[in-house]
């Protein structure tokens, strides 16, 4: 079990973080890690491709929403891509579908950044 | 055949008891463990992963309540009946937060009970004891769906 994480800057100032795999209380740091690196480096325009990832619990939630509270002080935003209907109805039990903008691919949640 | 009646496979029944290291690591070991024990039930693929999801955070809660660094030993028992799976999970802390967070708290950034918030949204029945000699137990079920 573990999550491979891919960063890479898109258009204008904003990063696409890329995960592969599961996210729970093990692998969580790590998704943290690339998070809170970016921003440091002062990039708050974010989109998180959660498309190849199969399974987030509690911790991974709370590090993705730990993301969008730090880049809205600094007026950015977090968006996620995602299709997978068990971890999509994740976030709509835990009311999440309302704090985060969910879309179905990258391009649709990079033009609703800006 | 009166539609009506079900079959029931007898052998699906039976106690599976599992015990893990109270490490973050190990906590995937116990939810696919669950997860093949519910599969030998007729849950549907979507309620077998909230039972993983829901075990899954069981222990997580353990480990966190433990100060996040080892909890000792988890023990898991699945009891697998007939039209239902019960699965306990004990650790030796004193107990996990357990008041469920709305959706607007959880915006505000409080995250610390959502892992028992979405064991509460995921299964049917949850309980929960916990005293300082004893530590936590945690028993939840889910029944399959008709």
């Amino acid at each position: 079990m573990d999550i491979k994480v891919n960063v890479r800057e898109s258009e204008g100032d904003a990063y696409v973080v890329d995960l592969t795999g599961e996210i729970d209380v093990y692998t969580s740091p790590k998704v943290k890690d690339a998070i809170t690196e970016l921003i440091d480096q002062e990039h708050y325009n974010l989109v998180i491709n959660l498309e190849k990832v199969r399974y987030i619990d509690s911790t991974g939630l709370g590090v993705l929403i730990g993301g969008l509270k730090r880049v809205r002080e600094h007026g950015g935003s977090v968006n996620l891509v995602c299709t997978n209907p068990q971890i999509k109805k994740i976030f709509d039990i835990t009311g999440l579908v309302k704090i985060f903008g969910i879309f179905d691919d990258e391009q649709s949640a990079m033009k609703a950044l800006v | 055949m009166n539609p009506a009646t079900r079959f029931v496979d007898v052998s699906s029944e039976g106690t599976v008891e599992l015990k893990i290291p109270g490490r973050a690591e190990w906590v995937a070991v116990a939810r696919l463990a669950v997860a093949a024990v519910a599969s030998r039930l007729h849950f549907s693929v979507d309620e077998i992963e909230d039972i993983k999801l829901a075990v899954a955070e069981a222990c997580t809660n353990a480990i966190q309540s433990a100060g996040g660094v080892d909890a000792g030993v988890i023990e898991i028992v699945c009891d697998a009946r007939e039209d239902e799976l019960r699965v306990s999970v004990r650790d030796r802390s004193t107990g996990p937060h357990l008041e469920p967070l709305d959706g607007a708290s959880i915006g505000e950034g409080r995250t610390e009970a959502l892992g028992v918030f979405l064991i509460r949204a995921l299964m049917d029945t949850v309980e929960y004891a916990s005293d300082s000699r004893r530590g936590t137990e945690l028993v939840m079920t889910k029944r399959v769906s008709a």
